[in-house]
């Protein structure tokens, strides 16, 4: 293997591993508004909203024909004067709950949100239980040896 | 205090299992749900139960009936099917689209990001089944009804409220076991 072919292959290499940088640029240059302020605002909107023909993606990713729709669309609002809650909103009222990739607190996600943090908390306990009896039994263990010494 | 001990221990040993039998049934029940054709790919519709969107649609041209607004929906039971000319599943259900039209259902259309030519000539290959059709190059119209692929159809009821929404293709079956008695639904 000479010098270029080497050359060639890390080239590649790295090519295919920056892969998720290119993910970025998912955005068209088309669609960015000329107003940075209003843009930085867009995009933080778009991340936080699910591609709906793409699983666990958000719109701000995804190349998919709707994806960019709704960002066109979100953008369209902004100019418009709608605040970002605003826009979540009107995006929320079509698509329900489901585009939100942080799912909002409420009755039907109850145990999303609590089941993690309370099933942590029992095997917290569970642990603690277990230290206590182990010390428990090494203290008794001890003692009886130190009766068996003195016998 | 060993007899306590021991009691714990089981305890302990035994809810990994239960946790794991509890798991793999919540498991079964989805995989059911699935099976009963419940597919938990497909976004559930925020509309449903909602008015129609007001939406104002041009036509294509002025050769093919189309442009309509929710207006033109109300006093009877109508169907809206999104389609396009590039999609191949939306050619499936031509035929299901037709059926309904010669049953006496208005079917509104909504041409989603096509381009004139190609619908045109795609209506005039395969008929145009439509009422009217409104054209939607750039998807916006498409978003106001939720829309999140081609094709989608929808039932609107007289008073303009959304009660059914099919995603996919409407083949013989979906139009028999879901179309038919959603309609029927409708008009009560």
């Amino acid at each position: 293997m000479n010098a270029l072919t080497m050359i060639k292959i890390i080239t590649l290499f790295i090519l295919l591993s920056s892969g998720t940088n290119l993910k970025a640029f998912a955005v068209e240059p088309g669609e960015i508004l000329s107003n940075p302020k209003l843009e930085a605002r867009a995009r933080s909107i778009t991340k936080g909203l699910r591609c709906i023909v793409c699983q666990n993606q958000s719109i701000d990713d995804s190349n998919a024909s709707v994806a960019r729709d709704m960002r066109l669309l979100v953008r369209e609002r902004l100019i418009a004067g709608d605040n970002n809650k605003q826009v979540v909103d009107y995006i929320v009222e079509r698509y329900g709950d489901y585009v939100l990739l942080r799912p909002p607190f409420q009755t039907n996600t109850l145990a999303l949100w609590i089941g993690p943090p309370f099933l942590a908390l029992i095997i917290l306990f569970i642990i603690i239980r277990f230290l206590i009896t182990q010390r428990n039994q090494s203290k008794s263990s001890s003692d009886h040896l130190t009766f068996s010494d003195s016998e | 205090m060993d007899i306590h001990n021991q009691k714990i221990k089981r305890i302990l040993l035994t809810l990994p299992i239960l946790f794991f039998v509890v798991l793999i049934g919540i498991l079964a029940l989805l995989t059911l749900e699935t099976r009963e054709g419940r597919d938990p790919s497909i976004v559930p519709s925020a509309l449903i139960g909602k008015k129609a969107p007001t939406i104002n649609l041009p036509a294509i041209s002025d050769d093919i009936p189309g442009g309509f607004t929710r207006d033109d929906l109300l006093g009877r039971v109508t169907i809206l099917n999104v389609f396009a000319s590039w999609c191949a599943p939306c050619l499936i259900e031509h035929k299901q689209i037709e059926k309904l039209s010669e049953i006496g259902i208005p079917v509104f259309a909504i041409n989603h990001h096509d381009k004139v030519t190609d619908v045109t000539l795609w209506l005039k290959k395969h008929g145009n089944p439509y009422e009217a059709i409104g054209f939607d190059p750039d998807g916006r119209a498409s978003i106001e009804w939720g829309v999140s692929g081609v094709p989608e159809t929808y039932i609107i009821n007289a008073n303009g409220f959304i009660t059914y929404k099919h995603s996919g293709p409407i083949t013989k079956s979906v139009l028999k076991k879901k179309i038919l008695p959603e309609l029927e639904k409708a008009k009560k």
